[in-house]
């Protein structure tokens, strides 16, 4: 069975249908790349795969459990528990340090430890801003704490919309080498972009269009480009 | 406990480090609390802070004689005030009046017991000193002003036991011929200013007086200062009409009455203004919390993103108030102890007790006032939907 299935999905706003009978699969330990252009309704999906919204229509099966029909409280916890997000707009909680913003994310899941927070920070190469102020981080930097941030808890999916928008070239090499690594250790990933180059290094890139999937690329080259990137 | 830790550690922070917003609301929970405490420290001071107030206004309990006696003398005087005991004695003054001549004008003299007399009319104003010594005097301001004298002058003071048998008849006609008459210097120490009767008086010692009056000793009333409650007076009262029935003893009700009318009156006007005050300190917390909530609704997105449940959102807001609350309590009792200790200054001009009770009970008001004023505020940070929030913006 696939870690998640969406079963003839549609988001439907007023006379606009954001997501139009949208079906996928995507298995466990997969690396998915969604683009299209905007307004296509990418950030729409990843917010019902994230259960932060329902669809309108149709199933939406994450590990067993259709979460189109649960209620906002065992969505919260499902999110909590299985889910780690990556915003492109970062959104880390301004009045709290790099490590701070990684704690809360342990606090609501179970227990905030500070040791494992500074390895979480140390992993993205933050070890040494971990008590400044999102205030006092550049761009790319506040992005690897939202990366440590989500991947603090162990979650089976990672979901990142945009997550490499704001930042410049360097940055993003970052992020995807640390996908790269996340990927490598198992974790599911699905990554929202409109950048080709991001969606290049995923294993499968879904183009949607009007709300509907226009297109499936499977990604021949993964494994060598992956290599390739590693061996630089 | 890991956890609670952390709960404590983003709540400091988010009071820390966004101070100017939160500062409004400590400004307004420190008012509120520092005119809670302080008016709570007054109204439990005041009943002994009036008690004392009112015994500075004077007697409350006089001596005169009964209407068949042979009136007040030493002798009955301290049987009465025997009957009183020691301890409840904040002053005795005896009076003897008496008409005298000064430069041909008729003046009433009173003999008294000056310790005394400072003691049952503290509020007796003195300008110069109070007469120590025989021959000295403490003169009333309209009569300094009638016979135009000074302190330091001396005045003679002519008594005639004729001249008081026949009041109506100017002194001056018989007064070469009076040879009972009795002529005494007095200076002039002190004068007296009271807006009362006092300041058309001429105070000494009640020896001059006896002195000044052909050397009989005799006692017109006698004023009693003394610090007993309402229902002790009335015994003394009793007692006094029973074992020495040649005085009646009277007690000064103007003074005594008011003190519980004023202490009652004065204790729901506390409770009043400490109701409004809270009020108030509610309605300014309320709003800035709910500036507050509005202001961090992305935030609160972000947490319920990130698995926090509506529980934990309003735990931590209220924390935060709460948190708040505590801080401004504390400072509330602090200043509210500055704030009463300056009242009681001023008005009852005596110092306060610090009472270390209240300080807990302070923060604890505090405390829940600022939790109540939450409740509405942070419902509305539950309706907050991530998805909407997290969206662009
Ligand atoms: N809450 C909403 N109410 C009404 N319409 C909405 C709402 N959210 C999204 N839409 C509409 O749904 C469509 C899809 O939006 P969505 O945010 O999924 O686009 P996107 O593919 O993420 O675009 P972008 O690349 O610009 O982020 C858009 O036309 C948008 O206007
Ligand atoms: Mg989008």
């Amino acid at each position: 069975m696939s870690l998640l299935e969406l079963k003839n999905v549609s988001k439907i706003y007023g006379s606009l249908k954001a997501l139009d009978d949208v079906s996928l699969k995507v298995e466990e330990g997969e690396w998915l790349a969604i683009m299209g252009p905007s307004g296509s309704g990418k950030s729409t999906m990843m917010n019902i795969i994230s259960c932060l919204d329902k669809p309108s229509l149709g199933e939406v099966i994450l590990d067993g459990v259709d979460i189109a029909k649960e209620n906002s409280k065992k969505l919260t916890e499902i999110r909590r528990d299985k889910i780690g997000l990556i915003f492109q707009q970062f959104h880390l909680v301004n009045y709290l340090t790099a490590v701070e913003n990684v704690m809360v994310s342990q606090y609501y899941h179970s227990m905030p430890d500070e040791k494992e927070a500074l390895e979480a920070l140390e992993r993205v190469g933050l070890k040494e801003r971990a008590k400044h102020l999102p205030s006092q981080l550049s761009g790319g930097e506040q992005q690897r704490v939202c990366i440590a941030r989500a991947l603090i808890n162990h979650p089976e999916i990672i979901l990142a919309d945009e997550p490499t928008g704001n930042l410049d070239e360097a940055n993003e090499n970052i992020v995807l080498d640390l996908f790269e690594q996340l990927h490598n250790e198992g974790t599911t990933l699905i990554v929202v972009t409109h950048d080709p180059e991001v969606a290049e290094v995923a294993q499968r890139t879904v183009v949607l269009n009007h709300g509907k999937i226009a297109k499936e690329v499977i990604n021949e080259n993964f494994g060598k480009k992956a290599d390739g990137k590693n061996d630089k | 406990m890991e956890r609670r830790k952390m709960f404590i550690r983003m709540i400091t922070a988010s009071l820390l480090r966004r101070r100017s917003r939160m500062f409004v609301a400590l400004l307004a929970i420190a008012v509120g609390a520092t005119i809670l405490s302080g008016l709570t420290m007054i109204y439990y001071d005041v009943p002994r802070q009036m008690g004392e107030q009112f015994r500075n206004y004077g007697a409350n309990m006089i001596f005169v004689a009964s209407a068949e006696s042979e009136g007040l003398n030493t002798e009955n005087v301290e049987e009465a005030l025997s009957c009183i005991s020691d301890s409840q004695k904040r002053g005795v003054a005896p009076y003897r009046y008496e008409t005298v001549t000064v430069n041909e004008q008729p003046v009433i003299v009173a003999g008294t017991d000056i310790e005394g007399a400072k003691k049952t009319s503290p509020y007796w104003l003195v300008t110069g000193e109070w007469p120590s010594e025989k021959g000295e005097i403490l003169i009333g301001k309209k009569t300094a002003e009638l016979l135009s004298v000074e302190i330091d002058d001396t005045i003679q003071m002519t008594y005639s036991a004729q001249a008081l048998e026949n009041p109506d008849q100017p002194a001056e006609t018989d007064r070469s011929e009076n040879e009972d008459a009795i002529n005494m210097e007095f200076t002039v120490k002190g004068i007296l200013d009271t807006g009362g009767n006092e300041e058309s008086y001429i105070f000494m010692s009640l020896e001059d007086a006896n002195e000044l009056t052909n050397g009989e000793s005799k006692i017109d009333v006698v004023e009693l200062s003394l610090s007993a409650t309402q229902d002790e007076l009335n015994e003394y009262v009793d007692l006094i009409s029973k074992k020495v029935p040649d005085i009646t003893p009277r007690l000064v009700k103007r003074v005594t009455q008011s003190e519980t009318t004023v202490l009652t009156k004065l204790q729901s006007l506390v409770f009043l203004v400490t109701i409004v005050v809270l009020l108030l300190m509610m309605i300014c917390v309320a709003t800035t919390m709910m500036a507050v909530v509005t202001e961090r609704r992305k935030e609160v997105g972000l947490r319920k993103a990130l698995g926090a449940s509506n529980k934990s959102i309003i735990l931590e807001f209220i924390g935060e108030g709460v948190l708040l609350g505590a801080v401004g309590g504390l400072l509330g009792s602090i200043l509210g102890f500055i704030f009463a200790q300056a009242i009681s200054m001023n008005v009852f001009n005596s110092t306060i007790t610090f009472r270390v009770l209240l300080v807990p009970v302070t923060i604890i008001a505090s405390m829940a006032v600022v939790a109540a004023a939450c409740i509405i505020p942070v419902r509305s940070a539950t309706d907050v939907d991530p998805a909407i929030v997290l969206k662009g913006e």
